[in-house]
């Protein structure tokens, strides 16, 4: 791969699309003129390489570059935007004449000086771009992860792994004089695992990443964890009873099952959602929401996590944001122009997909600090309940707050004991609700290993969870047992 | 706001697969295959009756797939200067030489191509010709008869218009050159009821290649604001096992989900629940479900699939029975099989399979006769989450509807989940609605199945 740069983002871009301050100046300046609020210019240039194995051999590899710019105008709650992947001071003008047909009246060009600034936060400096990692190294690894899932248990009849890598350069210029550059690696692994036993087959999926090195996968053997961790998962659905069907006590384990925590209260505390009154948490600010026993964050500041950045793709230095204080709202995440109509501070929750994308308020890593119970106390404490381990996905209704999570691993609890495994089944509950119902938050707090991806409007960005045990009494289980 | 014409590189797209394919074989691939593909957008958004975005854009983009012997690459690029070109032919014959070689990959059998290219009726240029001001003034109608329509809809997430038109052009060194034009339209509108202290949103959407064919926007905004007021005051019920009516949008999901278990992919991958089905009976004989990619202005219809092959129509499900799997070339050979032509191609990555216009066939009754049969189920209208296992069909999701009393709609439910398996859920497929109609590629008319379980409190 040639496409690799160590250059400074700014300079990359100034240098690759024949721009200088001047023209820049001209160009944000030309956007905010009628009557704008605000303006910026997102040039993005990635690089992306992905790499799959399955029948035991990598028989396939995909690398894509993209380029282009994006130009939007805000007027008030209104936003023109144009975009192009042909970067030149032409197609420059032409998307800015575009986008501020928005501003509806003429208004004279405005003044803009640009002055570059370096991000706040220094989050994922690498060693080296993922893209510089030889695709010999990358096959070699995904081969022995196929023969690490085969030796773990001959019932393991086909393995799916995937290796993806990704550099993404921005340069944001905003109406402001901001000019902003970011690098911003993301590496991500991924492992399917296929039992069957005469003819029951199962599926597992495990996996992992971040603004990493490459190296992550291979420090204490990461890779074989993942694969054990997606192995087991099919191994152990083979024997799985059916999932019970009603309402009842829920214990959810730690980590990853913090997408609880992503559909049941962060997409509804999204600034767009609440300016528009359309969320189940509109008007609740300063109201509890949760029981006093929870405190929920919002963190794009986490060195290499996979929803950190130095800045958000409006040039906002991202923070930390803390949604839920022992049971109290006490903020939205926002973006520009949300912040702005409900005059509250700016975020750093400001993301898009690409340059083909507006950006709106979308969270980064959201998580629940934890609490004072062990895991081991949650489940003693439970005489006849589910013990969800492990997600796939979820989804919310954020104007009703109903959501769902999917459980892949479960387990009955019966007598404070995790007795048997049983299949997965959704679960679904009511966002402004449900964190009433926690009794019990565990001492046992993890991150997810870095596999989010939110879907919001269409963009999708990537994102992490956290969560500790927790306890919920009273959560609506859809399996098929009903009684 | 007229839509600006671009003086983008007129280079034709032709031309550009040429130079690609001349690079790839300097480069040392046997055999290599290119899909070029450019477009414009328009979408407008309204909220109150106020315009709120504005967007456009026109984009360019191609891949390449790369052939050394058994062995594949695939890259993608939006730089079509000559020299990025030549590096893209570069780059992936590098990329090919160190992935394994797969004794199954390689274009498909040239006897098999397309000879001749069907019109379809897939583009229209009125489409094309769009403003942003009529995009904005259909927007404003449709969200000003939803908010008209009753009181209760107090808010609005408002309503948007989409307009797009591209032109997509395959190529490969077996000779094959096809071409052909998209158009497509969409109005869609999102009200927000409320009543009693509680909040409910829902919407409807028109989406079709001809503009002469959009709903009427008044007309959608009507029905998204009915579908959501029948929303309010939801309640959950209690936990037990009933007949349960999917409406059409979401009878489409299950159509969907058997789209999956037929490809080729998840078949040889052993993800399919339909693995060694072929041939038997699935559901009753009441059920037929047909692939046909040569629908006449159909919005899943293509002259041709992603390999060049003529598009055609296979019966999946005939009178109950599974009869077809779809299969694109690569997954054809690995199962001793022959393509159906349903290789879908993006323009970043290698064929993969999908359906074109899939559809399960009319029955005879009546929505209002479905519902008139069940003395207390569900009626399902918004099913939400991704709890749908492939590999088992085991199935269980949240779902939003309307429960039914004495064969008639007593109230909105929410909160509540429906499980089963998909193999059993076709095979307990007792009603097949009359009303089918063709909004989407993957259509079903109002089904009623026996019996589900749903878990509420």
């Amino acid at each position: 791969m040639t496409l690799v740069t160590t250059q400074a983002p700014v300079r990359f871009f100034l240098e690759r699309f024949g721009l200088n301050e001047r023209t820049l100046e001209q160009i944000v300046g030309g956007a905010i003129a009628r009557r704008a609020d605000y303006a910026d210019l997102y040039f993005e240039f990635s690089t992306g390489q992905s790499l799959s194995l399955e029948d035991g051999i990598v028989k396939s590899a995909n690398q894509h570059v993209s380029q282009g710019v994006g130009v939007r105008v805000v007027a008030g709650d209104k936003t023109g935007y144009a975009y192009s992947d042909e970067v030149s001071i032409d197609s420059l003008r032409l998307a800015t004449r575009t986008a501020q047909a928005i501003a509806q009246e003429s208004g004279e060009t405005r003044a803009v000086a640009v002055h570059e600034t370096q991000p706040s936060h220094d989050l994922y400096t690498l060693p080296r771009s993922p893209l510089e990692v030889q695709v010999a190294d990358k096959v070699d690894l995904l081969n022995r992860i196929d023969i690490a899932a085969r030796r773990h248990d001959p019932r393991i009849k086909n393995v799916m792994a995937s290796i993806s890598v990704e550099q993404k350069l921005v340069l944001i210029v905003g109406a402001t004089g901001l000019v902003v550059g970011d690098v911003q690696p993301l590496v991500r692994l991924n492992v399917t695992c296929i039992a069957d036993e005469n003819g029951n087959r199962q599926q597992g999926t495990y996996g992992g990443g971040g603004r990493v090195d490459y190296q992550f996968f291979l420090e204490d053997e990461r890779y074989l964890r993942f694969t054990r961790a997606a192995a087991d998962q099919a191994l152990r659905n083979l024997h799985a009873a059916d999932a019970p069907a009603g309402t009842m006590t829920v214990v959810v384990g730690p980590g990853w099952p913090g997408v609880l925590l992503h559909e049941a209260i962060g997409h509804g505390l999204e600034g767009d959602f609440n300016r528009k009154k359309v969320s189940a948490f509109s008007e609740l600010l300063g109201k509890p929401v949760a029981s006093p026993l929870c405190t929920v964050v919002d963190d794009g500041t986490m060195a290499n996590r996979r929803g950190s950045l130095n800045v958000d793709d409006e040039g906002t230095p991202t923070g930390r944001t803390v949604l839920i204080e022992k049971g109290i709202l006490r903020g939205y995440l926002q973006d520009r122009l949300n912040a702005r109509l409900m005059g509250m501070p700016l975020t750093g929750n400001g993301r898009r997909e690409s340059f083909a994308h507006i950006p709106m308020p979308r969270m980064t890593n959201t998580f629940m600090l934890a609490g004072e119970s062990t895991p081991d106390e949650i489940i003693r404490s439970v005489d006849r309940g589910l013990y969800a381990a492990y997600f796939g996905g979820g989804q919310v209704d954020i104007t009703s707050g109903k959501f769902v999570f999917s459980a892949s691993e479960a387990y009955l609890i019966e007598g404070g004991q995790i007795t048997r495994p049983v299949k997965g089944a959704t679960l679904i509950g009511n966002g402004p609700d449900v964190l009433k119902r926690i009794s019990m938050v565990g001492n046992d707090l993890q991150l997810d290993e870095g596999i989010g991806t939110c879907g919001k409007d269409g963009q999708s960005v990537p994102v992490g969870v956290g969560l500790p045990t927790v306890r919920i009494d009273g959560l609506t289980v859809g399996g098929t047992q009903a009684g | 706001m007229k839509r600006e014409e671009k003086n983008m590189s007129a280079q034709p797209l032709e031309e550009i697969a040429e130079i690609l394919l001349g690079a790839a074989k300097r480069h040392g691939a046997t055999a290599a295959d290119v899909v070029v593909a450019e477009g414009d957008s328009l979408e407008v958004g309204v909220r109150f009756g106020e315009i709120e975005k504005l967007k456009q854009a026109r984009q360019k983009h191609l891949g390449l797939r790369v052939l050394i012997g058994a062995r594949s690459a695939v890259t993608s690029s939006a730089d079509f200067s000559r020299e990025s070109l030549e590096k893209l032919a570069e780059d992936s014959c590098a990329l090919a030489r160190v992935i394994a070689p797969d004794p199954f990959a390689g274009l498909p059998d040239p006897a098999e191509l397309a000879t001749q290219i069907p019109e379809l009726d897939l583009y229209d240029p009125d489409v094309a010709a769009v403003t942003a001001e009529r995009a904005i003034e259909w927007a404003k109608e449709a969200e000003h008869a939803a908010l008209e329509a009753d009181k209760r809809i107090t808010n609005s997430e408002g309503a948007e218009v989409g307009a797009s038109t591209d032109h997509v052009l395959y190529a490969s060194s077996l000779g094959f050159r096809g071409d052909y034009r998209n158009s497509g339209v969409s109005l869609s509108v999102v009200p927000v009821a409320s009543e009693n202290g509680s909040m409910q949103r829902d919407f409807w959407y028109s989406s079709q290649r001809k503009l002469a064919q959009l709903e009427a926007p008044a007309a959608i905004g009507r029905k998204a604001a009915e579908r959501t007021l029948r929303r309010l005051n939801a309640r959950q019920v209690s936990t037990c096992e009933v007949p349960v009516i999917f409406d059409p949008e979401m009878a489409s999901g299950l159509i969907r989900h058997l789209a999956g278990a037929v490809s080729g992919y998840a078949l040889y991958k052993g993800t399919s629940f339909l693995i060694g089905k072929l041939g038997q009976r699935i559901a009753p004989e009441s059920v037929t479900v047909i692939d046909d990619g040569t629908r006449r202005g159909g919005l899943g219809s293509k002259p041709f699939d992603g390999e060049g092959l003529p598009t055609r129509r296979t019966v999946v499900v005939d009178r109950g029975v599974l009869t077809n799997y779809l299969f694109d070339s690569y997954s054809a050979r690995k199962l001793q099989s022959r393509s159906t032509g349903n290789a879908a191609r993006s323009v970043g990555s290698a064929p993969g399979v999908a359906p074109t216009n899939l559809y399960l066939e009319a029955g005879s009754a009546s929505p209002q006769e479905i519902i008139r049969s069940v003395p207390r189920g569900l009626y399902v209208t918004e099913l939400i989450g991704f709890g749908v296992n492939p590999v088992t069909g085991d199935y269980s999701r949240g779902a939003v509807g309307q429960w039914i009393e004495h064969g008639e709609i007593a109230y909105p439910v929410e909160e509540i989940t429906i499980a089963g398996n998909l193999l059993a859920m076709y095979d307990a497929i007792e009603v097949i609605g009359n009303d089918l109609n063709f909004r989407h590629s993957v259509v079903a008319p109002t089904i009623k199945i026996a019996r589900m379980t749903v878990a509420g409190s």
